[in-house]
């Protein structure tokens, strides 16, 4: 039946592969310096093959090829099989929290020597994200995703609602709109984005994993991230904030027609609404996460990745040039921003965001707020083993939204799973 | 001297036929026994880490010997799984197979209209790609896209949530029936086909209603068509994975693991841990060799007339 099918498809799939690679394996020469190399780059930016065009008609010895990839966890995954057959690519585009598990399964190079030069160029937050705490580096940033609180400027007025400067607030106002219209948030819970908790976890001053000498010490549940879940378990298991699973036709039509008013997210954020809300042009705008405390003003990063080269190529010289150009260098920089919609990590990036973005017209200060947000962001250093986390966070919290049970326990069901996968790997733990 | 050269014609003649197999004898060994001996390779290993695990060199591959068959079978979870899918498969089964059994006795009775049009149509989901398939009948799970919500609101129930933990089953197993049974209704009708209409005739003249022909004549000679489609049915249902995959985005009510293959999928491409899933893979394939060989077995003797 289907399965059979699948195996004839498979089968094709394999001999075409398998001619591929002896035609490909013909081809290879000895790697030279000084003649014309080829590179080959996985990226989802959009519009990144008119960038890599800029290059290549700078650099005739240095040709870029970029092939767009699906983004997300199956890149990832697809990078990490591809780095293992020995046909990775020499380019890729690596979230910061997957940089370390690319790190660990030795998928990408350490490009310190070449790359060295531009730390400056970023703040000592971002750099560290692809350093890892350690001496070498492991990749350039590229764009990152200060966190901030989007919401509906009409329909805030229309159910008296004024910004929530704190969780507290926040809270008070969820269940006044929800009591005023059973069918409206606002706001959710989101069980299938763990990068999104992450963040929050970030902004309330969660570590979830550090280095301590040469071991590991794994945070998921402190104290910081604890008070996050409690936060959230209590709104959702009230039944005041929307819970339904994110990124659906669903959740895109209660973005569109009103039914959610406001969304904690980061600052790529007007790409996603402009497509998934376009009835909502004009009508949104931002404001600074809801903070704990009233005094303090602090951010988490949702997202944002980094141009790694991988360990397997044969120019990584070029390669890092290249990363080192496309995430530096001016004029790179206003094509990331106008081509690929990318807020760029780099800080003269920044000061090259001046018109708000189309879906934001109403907001002309959308950029100050957002470079305001940015610079009270505060990350945390991501372990090797990120994927179990986050696809246990997944399982837990999507268990924990569905019974209406404790999110403190699905927090606690994540750490241990994490904890108990790195002992496996045989990763030094610090007790 | 005569004899030796006997000795080397009959090899040569020998040697012919393994000529002949060799294209199909390489495939075999490409497709099949090479990928499933790597496999076994896989799962005797594992990746061991020291120290930070970020240095060069920190990342070694081990062999465990059968650690990761012992952790995979000592994984409630996946135990769970089977069962989960164990219900889910016998709905589909009973369902789909009925179905299709029902529409192809339907199709062949002698009062059928539209009979060219109908089997066509009833065939055609097979042809959407099960992943497909689950988009589709997704979105008309959603509650604000989907006319069926409309549809039991306009009857006076309302709040059912298809994608809720107790409902979820059962909407992926009407994709799957919706998917399947079109194929195993043509395998029997065409079964049907093939039997001599003087069968009929005789058991008309003998004053056999319609019902009786087709109790007592149609579906005995259909046995081995039965075995088959029950068998590949078998196979399939338990290794689903492209409905709940597909669903999972969805609704929070479908685990990484809910179905044993998928708990493979997530060890390999998730949490990149290929030599447990090499292992659950290997466990997989024994449990459901076991289902399969034990039916043909119970049936063999009735549907082939074969000794057991």
């Amino acid at each position: 039946m289907r399965t059979k099918r699948l195996t004839i498809v498979m089968s094709a799939l394999l001999v075409g592969a398998l001619a591929a690679g002896c035609t490909s394996g013909e081809g290879e020469a000895t790697p030279q310096e000084t003649g014309p190399v080829d590179l080959t780059f996985w990226t989802w930016a959009p519009n990144m093959d008119k960038i890599a065009e800029v290059w290549n008609q700078a650099h005739p010895n240095i040709h870029v090829t970029v092939s767009k990839q699906a983004g997300g966890d199956e890149s990832a995954a697809k990078f990490l099989t591809a780095a293992k057959a020995g046909n990775a690519p020499d380019l890729m585009q690596a979230e910061y929290q997957m940089l370390p598990s690319f790190v660990a399964a030795e998928a990408v190079a350490d490009i310190k020597a070449d790359v060295s030069a531009i730390k400056g160029e970023f703040s000592d937050g971002i750099w560290g994200l692809v350093t890892l705490g350690t001496d070498a580096v492991y990749g350039v940033p590229q764009d990152s995703g200060p966190m901030m609180l989007y919401y509906r400027t009409d329909l805030f007025t229309q159910y008296g609602v004024t910004v929530p400067k704190t969780w507290d607030e926040y809270a008070a106002a969820a269940r006044a709109v929800h009591a005023k219209d059973k069918s409206v948030y606002l706001g959710g819970f989101s069980s299938k984005d763990p990068g999104w908790f992450a963040g929050l976890s970030q902004q309330a001053g969660g570590q979830w994993w550090s280095i301590a000498g040469d071991a590991w010490k794994v945070g998921i549940n402190d104290t910081a991230t604890k008070k996050v879940a409690n936060y959230w378990g209590g709104l959702a298991n009230e039944g005041v904030v929307d819970t339904q699973a994110q990124w659906t036709p669903e959740w895109n039509a209660a973005l569109n027609d009103g039914k959610l008013l406001s969304w904690a997210s980061a600052v790529w954020a007007p790409g996603v609404l402009s497509s998934n809300a376009p009835n909502g042009k004009g009508k949104w705008a931002i404001a600074p996460l809801p903070q704990w405390s009233a005094s303090e003003q602090f951010s988490g990063f949702w997202g944002g990745s980094s141009i790694a080269v991988a360990a397997g190529s044969k120019h990584r010289k070029a390669a890092a040039e290249f990363t080192a150009w496309l995430n530096t260098d001016a004029k790179a920089l206003d094509l990331l921003i106008k081509e690929a919609a990318v807020y760029p990590a780099a800080k003269k990036g920044q000061s090259l965001l001046t018109q708000a973005p189309d879906y934001f017209s109403n907001q002309s200060d959308f950029w100050k707020v957002a470079t305001t947000v940015s610079s009270t962001a505060r990350g945390f250093t991501f372990g090797p083993n990120v994927n179990v986390a986050y696809s246990a966070y997944k399982d837990a919290f999507d268990k924990a939204v569905q019974s209406k049970s404790s999110f403190t326990d699905a927090l606690t069901t994540v750490h241990e799973t994490t904890v108990a996968d790195m002992k496996k790997s045989g990763f030094k733990l610090a007790s | 001297m005569a004899r030796a050269r006997r000795g080397a014609r009959a090899s040569r003649a020998g040697a012919i036929p393994y000529l002949y197999l060799a294209p199909a004898i390489a495939l075999f060994c490409f497709f099949v026994a090479v990928p499933i001996g790597y496999t076994v390779y896989l799962s005797l290993r594992r990746a061991k880490f020291s120290g930070l695990g970020l240095g060069k060199g920190s990342r070694k591959e081990i062999f465990v010997g059968l650690d990761n068959y012992r952790a995979a079978i000592s994984d409630g979870e996946f135990w769970a799984s089977w069962v989960r899918v164990l219900g889910y498969a016998i709905g589909v089964l009973v369902l789909m197979l009925g179905l299709a059994l029902v529409f192809a006795l339907l199709l062949d009775s002698a009062t059928v209209r539209f009979g060219r049009f109908s089997r066509i149509a009833i065939f055609l989901p097979y042809a959407v790609p099960a992943v497909v398939a689950t988009l589709l009948w997704g979105f008309l799970y959603l509650p604000s896209l989907s006319p069926i919500h409309d549809l039991l609101e306009a009857v006076g129930i309302t709040g059912v949530d298809l994608l809720g933990p107790g409902t979820v089953v059962f909407s992926m197993a009407n994709i799957a029936i919706w998917g399947g049974t079109g194929f195993n209704m043509l395998v029997l009708y065409t079964q049907l086909r093939s039997i001599s209409r003087d069968y009929y005739e005789a058991a008309r003249i003998d004053g056999a209603s319609e019902w009786a022909i087709a109790l007592r004549i149609k579906v005995p000679m259909l046995v081995p068509a039965i075995v088959l489609t029950t068998v590949f049915s078998i196979i399939a249902t338990i290794q689903v994975f492209s409905e709940p995959v597909t669903l999972r985005p969805i609704t929070n009510a479908l685990s990484s693991t809910w179905s044993p293959l998928m708990k493979v999928y997530r060890d390999a491409f998730v949490t990149g841990d290929l030599y447990s899933a090499a292992a659950t893979s290997i466990v997989i394939a024994v449990i459901s060799l076991i289902p399969s060989l034990g039916f043909l077995r119970l049936v063999r003797r009735r549907a082939f007339g074969e000794d057991v």
